[in-house]
């Protein structure tokens, strides 16, 4: 059981919500839930799951090299290249490594041969041992480059879980190919929103992304201070489940300031968590169960 | 002196404009600016081509810069040169010049003529601005 959270607007509560689900479930579940954080742009979730890292491995793309010697500037990298990672100017061929996608084209339709594709390191995946026993990994992006794609789906493919072990992913914001990177292949997508226009707008777009790929969805309410209308009507009318609902409260924006886990704030949460897990499993069972029956 | 005015002659020119006009606004952008403007400066010969990179979604600078290089032009004029765009001219051996307060095209062209453009060494904006990548 794969469970991605997600929210579109940033900072609606995403980590915290997966922080304090992985933590209520490792009460319960053996072996405890594996956590990764997809957020490689600005990973979080070890400010509250507190790991303790074992193992780094470097993340790269294959970006081409241009032997000048052999080249004919003939343009025909440059006319293939989507993203215009590599220009041709006169007698020059000029590379651009943070456009590149690493798909290799360019060295493959060279008709000099003289592209080589080498390594270039953009980031790290790492994994270890987090509070609870729960197993912690996550990738980092190094700064300055902007590609993040790559670095999600090799820390998926680097950390898999065991039979049976409930997989949780912190997702990043927005809903961009990151977002879907990160998403592609859950069994449920939970959708963080806070009740303002803005977290509702991001809603409808991480919601069309459920959709989509067509994964089960259901939404938790974060910062609620009253009822807001127009999210309550696009949730119904959507068919998402509103599966929690937390407060807006100083209190829990002070413990999480301090890097405490909703869940140790509020240790009642932990039972919701769980129940909402429950919940969780059943709507995905019936979309299965439905899948089977279209079929 | 001779020689220089050789040069100058034979050297197009290229500008980003909001319109295909001489007397059309500049566009102060250099990658995302909506048309490119051939221009022989001599002659005041001009041919406007809409800008391939416009609605790209990454490499908008560097598709202008292999346009200028394509068309034979020795000089770029725009109000803004990204770090991606600069490289590339730079490599090609392009020199930028900026729009600084100048409002039309044919403007920009006459203090180009007089040598009363800015000239830049530097990319003009910060670090890679493209958006959203896949």
């Amino acid at each position: 059981m794969i469970v991605a959270v997600a929210s579109g607007k940033g900072g609606t509560g995403k980590t915290t919500i997966a922080t304090s689900l992985a933590l209520s479930l490792a009460v319960e579940q053996s072996p405890a839930p594996l956590f990764l954080d997809c957020d490689v742009e600005a990973p979080n979730a070890h400010l509250f799951l507190k790991p303790t890292f074992k193992q780094s491995e470097p993340v790269g793309i294959l970006i081409p090299v241009v032997d000048e010697a052999c080249c004919t500037h003939c343009g025909r990298c440059a006319e293939i290249c989507q993203y215009h990672a590599i220009a041709v100017l006169g007698k020059k061929t000029l590379v651009f490594p943070q456009l590149c996608h690493g798909c290799g084209s360019c060295a493959a339709l060279c008709p000099e041969k003289a592209i080589e594709e080498v390594p270039n390191k953009i980031g790290v995946v790492e994994h270890g041992t987090a509070r609870d026993g729960i197993p912690f990994a996550r990738g980092v992006l190094d700064v300055g480059e902007p590609m993040a794609v790559p670095i999600i789906r090799r820390l998926k493919n680097w950390f898999r879980p065991q039979p049976g072990q409930t997989v949780i992913v912190d997702v990043p914001p927005g809903t961009s190919c990151p977002v879907v990177a990160a998403v592609r292949g859950a069994d449920f997508l939970l959708l963080v929103t806070e009740p303002t226009p803005f977290g509702l707008h991001d809603l409808r777009l991480a919601a069309q992304i459920a959709r989509e790929l067509e994964i089960p969805a259901g939404v938790v309410i974060n910062r609620e201070n009253g009822r807001f209308a127009d999210l309550e009507s696009f949730c119904e009318a959507e068919h998402l489940p509103i599966l929690m609902r937390i407060p807006f409260e100083r209190a829990i924006a002070e413990g999480i300031a301090r890097g405490q886990a909703l869940v140790e704030i509020r240790p009642e949460y932990q039972e919701r968590f769980q129940e909402m897990f429950a919940q969780i499993l059943a709507a995905s069972q019936t979309m299965t169960t439905a899948r089977e029956i279209i079929k | 002196m001779s020689l220089k005015r050789c040069q100058v002659k034979a050297m197009k020119i290229i500008l980003t404009a909001t319109s295909p006009a001489l007397d059309a606004e500049v566009d102060p952008r250099f990658g995302r600016g909506v048309y490119l403007l051939v221009v022989d400066p001599d002659t005041m010969e001009w041919e406007a081509h809409p800008n391939p990179g416009l609605n790209a979604p990454g490499g908008a600078g560097i598709q202008a810069a292999q346009f200028v290089t394509e068309h034979k032009a020795g000089a770029a004029i725009s109000g803004d040169f990204g770090p991606h765009a600069f490289e590339a001219l730079r490599a090609a051996g392009i020199s930028m010049h900026v729009y600084g307060n100048c409002r039309t095209v044919r403007d920009a062209i006459e203090r180009f003529k007089a040598g009363h453009l800015e000239q830049v060494g530097t990319a003009t904006h910060g670090e890679c601005d493209e958006g959203h990548h896949g």
